[in-house]
């Protein structure tokens, strides 16, 4: 045997890859769902955060900061396996599913807290003014007046950031999700053979490209137009 | 006659900074009070301690009968009754002019969207902009800006509306849209506190001249006297400079 020989048998050994094809699929999609569990949760919660924040009551905007850099100072995967393996010595069971969402939703959560705050900042304070001097209060000035000018600018940092925590979900294969790398190291492990590797990275591929595309569509379209 | 704005002894510190000493301020209703005086004097601060943008350190201000400075008053009740028109016009930009006019209504008067839509079609229509509801504020010209401003304050009907030099960031051109939608206002019978160093516009309009310097207000009386025969000496140098140019 050759070596291309060897590196094709290797790497993509058709008879293994349509062996290991469904596990591969249910991974993907198992990898969709947190994926999305993780865009909801952590973008929801970091704009709560933001909001918090924006109140203005100081020891509770320490307490913020302080998280927040907790979750951005931890990498991703301590904090999955903290939550794993530490959660059930405090007599709470979490599933490896439920440590792998908690975990980037909380990374998430921190960075999109940042994000949101800086876009909040960076509204002009006429805008306040202005608002609140018609009598509207400070809530539905923030909702009305400021989020949307907010949010507009954060869009593209946010994106960014966004599908770079949510590629993470690989590190979910640590705690026996078997999301996509899980169900491909799974299938290393059965067939003796690591062709089902080369199909996990198709998948990632056929996941987020489309996704890094979006983004950079996203990024032009509201970058600084005004 | 009770007087709409009736705010005594105002001081304000920023810090270690001592920004207004202790100013009087009566406006009587529909009267058309003018401030002026050098960069600095404390002009801007005065007009946001009245429907308190800022927080005076000390003294009272009575508007329309309303203790501003009470922490039991609501203060966005309050400031319905006062308008305020910016330098920079702070238009929202993400909003329609009639959005920009209808969000008090709507969020403060809590009326419903065609009831705010068509009160804010009129105060738009009051400042001759009527065709512009739908132009976002980019597209439209810093006057036209200003007037959408104006329409957005005085949708609310408020009591007295409070002007910081609202032409200053205008070409010399578009001033005058601006100062015609003041005069038609005025006209209308609207009580006006207006900082600018519009002078033309002082002698014709005010009905009074408040002349203001390092924090105090040094003078003041009807303008043909401030701008005629100024008794004070800082006055008069302020008014020479502002004739020159
Ligand atoms: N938020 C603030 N913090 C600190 N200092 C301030 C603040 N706002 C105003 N000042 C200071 O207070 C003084 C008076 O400012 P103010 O804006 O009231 O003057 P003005 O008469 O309106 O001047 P101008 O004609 O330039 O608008 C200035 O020295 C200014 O630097
Ligand atoms: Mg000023």
């Amino acid at each position: 045997m050759s070596n291309w020989d060897r590196f094709l048998d290797s790497f993509f050994n058709l008879r293994v890859m349509a062996d290991q094809l469904p596990k591969i699929v249910d991974g993907f999609f198992l990898t969709v769902v947190l994926a999305l569990c993780i865009v909801a949760t952590g973008l929801i919660a970091g704009l709560l955060l933001a909001v918090v924040r924006a109140l203005g009551i100081r020891p509770l905007n320490w307490l913020i900061i302080f998280v927040v850099d907790l979750f951005r100072a931890l990498p991703p995967l301590v904090i999955i396996v903290l939550l794993y393996f530490g959660l059930p010595a405090m007599g709470m069971e979490l599933s490896g599913f439920g440590a792998a969402w908690l975990a980037l939703s909380l990374v998430l959560m921190a960075f999109a807290e940042e994000v949101y705050w800086a876009g909040i900042t960076a509204v002009p304070k006429g805008q306040w003014e202005a608002a609140r001097s018609t009598g509207i209060g400070f809530l539905p000035t923030l909702g009305a007046v400021v989020l949307p000018q907010a949010l507009r600018m954060t869009i593209p940092p946010l994106t960014s950031r966004t599908i770079a925590i949510t590629k993470g979900t690989a590190l979910a294969s640590v705690v026996a999700v078997p999301e996509i790398l899980g169900a491909a190291q799974a299938g290393v492990s059965f067939s003796f053979n690591p062709s089902p590797l080369t199909l996990g990275a198709l998948a990632y591929l056929i996941l987020f490209l489309p996704v890094v595309i979006l983004g950079r569509w996203i990024e032009t379209r509201f970058a600084w137009k005004r | 006659m009770a007087d709409i704005v009736d705010a005594r002894a105002i001081h304000k510190h920023f810090g270690p900074l001592h920004v207004l000493k202790g100013v009087d301020l009566t406006v009587a209703e529909r009267e058309l009070v003018f401030v002026i005086g050098p960069s600095g004097s404390g002009k801007s601060t005065l007009l946001r301690c009245l429907n308190r943008l800022e927080e005076p350190t000390s003294g009272s201000i009575l508007v329309d009968g309303i203790d501003m400075l009470d922490k039991r008053t609501d203060i966005n009740r309050a400031r319905q009754r006062i308008g305020m028109v910016f330098q920079s016009f702070n238009l929202y930009p993400h909003m329609t002019a009639l959005g920009n006019v209808a969000l008090a209504l709507r969020k403060v008067l809590k009326q419903g969207r065609a009831e705010a839509e068509q009160r804010a079609q009129a105060a738009l229509a009051r400042v001759h902009l009527a065709d512009r509801a739908d132009h976002y504020p980019g597209q439209l010209s810093g006057g036209q800006q200003q007037r959408v401003a104006i329409a957005r304050a005085i949708a609310l009907e408020p009591r007295v509306m409070l002007f910081d030099e609202p032409t200053s960031a205008l070409d010399p051109e578009l001033v005058g849209g601006v100062l015609q939608a003041m005069r038609e206002l005025r006209e209308d019978g609207m009580t006006m506190v207006v900082v600018s160093h519009e002078m033309g516009f002082a002698r014709a309009a005010a009905d009074r001249v408040v002349f203001m310097a390092d924090g105090m207000k040094l003078e003041e009386g009807p303008p043909g006297q401030i701008f005629g025969d100024p008794q004070h000496e800082r006055t008069r140098a302020f008014i020479r400079q502002i004739e020159r140019h």
